[in-house]
This record gives C-alpha cells, sequence and structure tokens, in this order.
C-alpha cells in the first residue's frame, strides 16, 4: 500500500509542484489519526472473525488451533434438531413477541408525553431511568424481590389480593410463567430509552403539517396519527425495530442470570456460551456465533428493505 | 438522523395559538395525565424495592406482611457490607470504575481520531478504509464474544483488565457518528486555523475538539453507561475474582444465594448510584446521545 502511495505522489510531484506538499501532509495526518484505530480494528474485529470462521470448519475441541479439518460438520450438527436450533426458533417466538410490544409501548409513552405541557421532564427522566440500571440488577430485583414465587414476593402479594394462589413464577415450566418474568424486565429496561428516540423523532415533524391537516378536515386523534405522525416517523421507526430485532436474538444477561443454562428457554448467546467457556468447544461454538450473526445480518437486510431503511429520512 | 438530534436538542415549537379547550379536550387531559401518574408509580417500583430492600433486615425482606417503610431502616447494612469479606464489593466497584473511565476515555480518542481521518483528511484511499470500517457494523458484538475471546487468550490477557478493555475500543460504530458529526463541523473555523498555519493535527486539538463538547459529551455519557452495564464481555474474560467488575460480582452472589438478601440489595444499590449521578447531572447529554446515536444503553 505504501509502495504505490509513493509512486503516485512522486509522479505528482513532477507535474504539480504545489499540490504534492499539501497531499503528502494530508497523507500523513490522515495515517496519525487513522492508524491506532485500524491496527485496533484488525487485531481485535477482523482477525477473530476470520479466525473464529476457519475454526467453524475444524473439530476445535479444548484448542483455538484449527486442527481438523471437518467441512460442514459442526455446521450439521448445530442444525440438525436439538439445544441450538431449539434456542433459535424460541428466539424467533420471543422477538415476535418482545419487538411489537415494546415498539407499541415505547410509541405510545412517547405520544403521550410530547404534547404533555407541565412536568414532562419529570415524566421523561422516570421512564428513562431505567436505561441506568443493569440487566443483573434488574435480574436481582425481578428474581429475589417482585418475582421470588413464595408468598411474599411483591407479585404474589398483589395476586393474593385478587384470590390468586402462590405462583412459582422462575420454578416452573408448564405454563412457562418465567416468560412474563423476562418480558416485564425487558420492558422495563427498554421502553424509556426506545422513548427517547420516538420523542425526537416527533419533536423533528413540523407543526404546519398538523395545520395544514387540520384544514384539509383531518380529525386530530386517530386520524392525524394514521397520516401524519406515522409516515412522518418512518426513519425513526425503522431504527427502533432494527435496533429491536438485534437486541432479541442478542439476549443473554437477564437470561444467564435469572435461569442459568436452562434447557427451556436457552438464548442462543447462552447456550455458545457454555459450548465455549464450559465445555472447551470452540469448532461448535464458532460455527454456531456464525450461524446467529448471519441470521441477523440477513434479518437486518430484510427488514431495511421492507421498511426502506436508506431511502430519503424525510 | 442528525436532524432529529439537532431538533430535538431545540426547544420544542409548538403553535402558540390559544384556543379555549372544549370539554372533551380537559377530560382527555386529564386521562393523560392519570396514566401517566400510573405509568410513573409502575416505573419507579424496581427503585423502591431496591432501596427498601437494602435498608431492611432479611426478616423484613421476607415478612408476608407488605411494609411500605421498613419499620426500623438499618443503616448499619452499609458497615455490614463493606466489612463482608467474603464480598469484596469495593474491589468490584474500583474495577468497574477502572475500566470504565479507560474504556471511555480511550474510545472517544481512538474513534473521534478516526473519525476526523474519515471526514475531513483528503486522503485518495479514504473511501475504501472506510467501507471496511462500515462493513463491521453489521457483526453484532455479542456474537463475536468467542472469536474475540480466542485473540485475547492468545495475547495471555484473560483475567486482565487490558483484556476487557482493549478488545472493545474499537468501535465501528462510534467512529461512524463521529465521522458524521464531523462532516457537518463548519469548515470555516478549521480553514481559519490553517490560514494561521495550524496543520491537521493542530486544528484538531485547538480548534475541532474545543468547539465539539457536547457532542463528546454525549457519547462519553454513553459509553460510559454502556461499559459500566456490560457483563457477557468482563463475564467471558474476568475469571479471577479480582478482576470481576460490579456486575460480575453481583451475578455470582446471585446465582450462588451465599450473601444474605439485604446485603445483596445494597450491593445493587450502590452499583447503581454513579448512573443515576450520571442521569441527574449529564441527562441533557444523555438525551442529546441517545437520539443521536440509538445505541444499547
Amino acid at each position: 500500500m505504501s509502495s504505490s502511495t509513493a509512486t503516485l505522489e512522486a509522479s505528482a510531484v513532477r507535474t504539480t509542484p504545489r499540490r504534492p506538499r499539501r497531499m503528502k501532509e494530508a497523507t500523513r495526518a490522515f495515517w496519525i489519526f487513522m492508524a491506532p484505530f485500524v491496527i485496533g480494528l484488525l487485531i481485535f474485529v477482523y482477525l477473530p472473525i476470520v479466525w473464529s470462521v476457519v475454526l467453524s470448519f475444524s473439530r476445535a475441541q479444548n484448542t483455538v488451533t484449527p486442527g481438523d479439518w471437518v467441512g460442514l460438520k459442526n455446521y450439521v450438527d448445530l442444525l440438525r434438531p436439538g439445544p441450538f436450533l431449539n434456542s433459535l426458533i424460541t428466539f424467533t417466538i420471543f422477538a415476535a413477541f418482545i419487538v411489537p410490544l415494546t415498539f407499541a409501548l415505547s410509541l405510545g409513552l412517547a405520544l403521550l408525553l410530547n404534547r404533555v405541557p407541565v412536568a414532562k421532564g419529570f415524566f421523561r427522566s422516570v421512564f428513562f431511568l431505567p436505561t441506568a440500571c443493569s440487566y443483573v440488577v434488574a435480574s436481582l430485583v425481578w428474581k429475589l424481590s417482585i418475582f421470588n414465587g413464595v408468598r411474599f414476593g411483591l407479585a404474589n402479594t398483589v395476586l393474593s389480593w385478587f384470590g390468586v394462589d402462590n405462583i412459582p413464577w422462575l420454578a416452573t415450566t408448564s405454563p412457562p410463567w418465567y416468560w412474563m418474568v423476562i418480558v416485564t424486565l425487558r420492558l422495563w429496561i427498554q421502553v424509556g430509552f426506545y422513548m427517547i428516540l420516538f420523542l425526537a423523532g416527533l419533536q423533528s415533524i413540523s407543526p404546519e403539517l398538523y395545520e395544514a391537516a387540520e384544514i384539509d378536515g383531518a380529525k386530530p386523534g386517530w386520524q392525524t396519527f394514521r397520516f401524519i405522525t406515522l409516515p412522518q416517523l418512518r426513519a425513526t421507526s425503522v431504527a427502533v425495530l432494527l435496533l429491536l430485532l438485534i437486541n432479541a436474538y442478542q439476549a443473554f444477561d437477564e437470561f444467564f442470570n435469572l435461569l442459568g443454562n436452562s434447557s427451556f428457554a436457552r438464548p442462543p448467546l447462552v447456550y455458545l456460551y457454555y459450548t465455549a467457556q464450559g465445555n472447551q468447544d470452540f469448532g461448535h461454538g464458532s460455527a454456531g456465533a456464525v450461524i446467529l450473526a448471519l441470521l441477523i445480518m440477513i434479518l437486518t437486510l430484510a427488514q431495511g428493505r421492507v421498511f426502506g431503511f436508506g431511502r430519503a429520512d424525510d | 438522523m442528525t436532524d432529529t438530534t439537532t431538533v430535538a436538542t431545540a426547544a420544542p415549537v409548538l403553535p402558540t395559538r390559544r384556543r379555549r379547550l372544549r370539554p372533551g379536550q380537559v377530560v382527555a387531559g386529564v386521562l393523560r395525565y392519570l396514566a401517566l401518574i400510573v405509568a410513573t408509580v409502575v416505573f419507579l417500583i424496581p427503585f423502591y424495592l431496591i432501596v427498601r430492600n437494602a435498608l431492611s433486615s432479611d426478616l423484613e425482606i421476607t415478612s408476608p406482611n407488605w411494609q411500605l417503610i421498613p419499620s426500623k431502616i438499618h443503616w448499619e447494612n452499609f458497615s455490614e457490607l463493606f466489612t463482608d469479606a467474603s464480598v469484596n464489593l469495593l474491589q468490584g466497584l474500583a474495577n468497574s470504575a477502572l475500566i470504565a473511565v479507560l474504556q471511555t476515555a480511550g474510545q472517544l480518542l481512538l474513534c473521534s481520531w478516526a473519525g476526523y481521518a474519515l471526514a475531513r483528511i483528503p486522503y485518495r484511499h479514504a473511501n475504501k478504509i472506510f467501507y471496511a470500517v462500515l462493513i463491521t457494523l453489521m457483526i453484532p458484538p455479542a456474537v463475536t464474544f468467542i472469536p474475540s475471546f480466542i485473540i485475547v487468550s492468545q495475547l495471555q490477557w484473560v483475567d486482565t483488565y487490558q483484556g476487557i478493555i482493549v478488545p472493545v475500543l474499537f468501535s465501528g460504530f462510534t467512529t461512524f457518528l463521529f465521522r458524521q458529526y464531523f462532516l457537518s463541523f463548519p469548515r470555516e473555523l478549521e480553514e481559519a486555523a490553517r490560514v494561521d498555519g495550524l496543520g491537521y493535527v493542530g486544528s484538531f486539538w485547538r480548534v475541532v475538539v474545543p468547539n465539539s463538547g457536547a457532542f463528546f459529551s454525549a457519547i462519553a455519557v454513553i459509553t460510559f453507561i454502556a461499559s459500566w452495564n456490560a457483563f457477557l464481555w468482563p463475564l467471558v474474560i474476568g475469571q479471577d475474582s479480582s478482576k470481576w467488575t460490579v456486575q460480575v460480582a453481583l451475578s455470582t452472589f446471585l446465582t450462588a444465594q451465599t450473601i444474605n438478601l439485604h446485603e445483596l440489595f445494597l450491593a445493587a444499590a450502590v452499583s447503581i448510584v454513579p448512573l443515576v449521578l450520571v442521569f441527574v447531572f449529564l441527562q441533557r447529554y444523555l438525551v442529546l446521545g441517545v437520539a443521536n446515536t440509538g445505541i444499547k444503553g
């Protein structure tokens, strides 16, 4: 790379005597700024990915050195009916629930909040505050205080007022009450964050659009929402949907802390964690990581296409 | 995306035309506030539980007779927690603080340099490098923990601070955000600096950085929170308890159940104090940053 730039600069020197100094200065400055990042990117992003792809085609148990080439065997193993495939299916269903739910609730809160004249900052802070909590801390509260499954737990205390018997939230798999625990936890942490994105989107809609709609006879409420607000929020909506979808497949923290290495409701990442860390099986672990990365990339691209990501934002 | 942020920081422009409120609108307004108040209570319950349990005795936490406020506030829980040798919370807090600060500083430095170079310095291959950075955005960070672990273990960096900090510094996303920001930075300011004889490095430090405080702060706040709350990567790399972050330490106690409930809740409460402070004092930047980036908090 350096030799080709050198010759190009040399040829430039002959034709125009004044520009090359600036070009040379620019090239040097570019690399002064860029080199630390690029070197780090190569070592800590590109190299690991290439290494992992190579390992995913190898039998690599207790070793990170590519050894026996097994072709697609690791991939076939994982995509056969089994725990990894199960977790992919479970989390596709999970995404189908949690994504629209979080989307609707955060948009709803943003709409409620947008036109409020008094104490808007207070409400915004309250809904946004859970972002400060880590999933670990939230898991702790959910598991040991709200949904601890015994009578003194908050959820069971409240339910007992209505004559509902104790529910062992995390200790039973059928009916799967643990989803209730996980979904409420996730909503609590995430909703305020996406609400901020929607609020920013709502505030960028020009008031004149609403005035024009009023003149055209649109009734405030559903009609203006359907024909003005929603279309104007398209860029934000696409971004929110993408982030939510990616996050659903990347779930790890709260599942690890609430359910451990359970055979049900085990996110792909938890399975991969135990495959790589517990069993030291880096061949299967790497193959799983590649599958998951590909899945997320395909979904992202597909969703972007459906919702017009990359089209003009406004 | 940049459009939305600039507007978000400005005060919302609402039509000032006053209209007489119809009864229907009054009812709608009341309902709106009612809904907001109910939501507020629901959102605050977990925080209330953390504080309540942190200052109770175990007996009161597990009592079937629900008490809104414990009859006696157990301030001595603090000294108990910090002297409990089996917990080592102070070590966890110190590790988290060190890691979060260094990670934030490092990412700001490296990514702002790279973003500036990509946005402002005319170099013939800049576009190719920009694409190489963009491609990494497509790869979800959590999915790369196995490959990254392989590199870190080859470097003998498992159980070291640099193992937790360094691999996370090279964020394609933060670089992308800085590039977008610098693209909209007024060129005239830099040109004036260049007339005064400053090079690219000089004008970056003396002109661009001092005029970009809000944006740097926004990214800093977001990075700090993400780093403080990070769990999977510190869990994988910090295998020895001397390198546990506060999140890993809490998780260990949570799954092992070897600790008293009130100590655990107090530890959780202590662990969110830094972030609540960030929220209280730097919320302006935080909102700007979120609206700008949409990074997972």
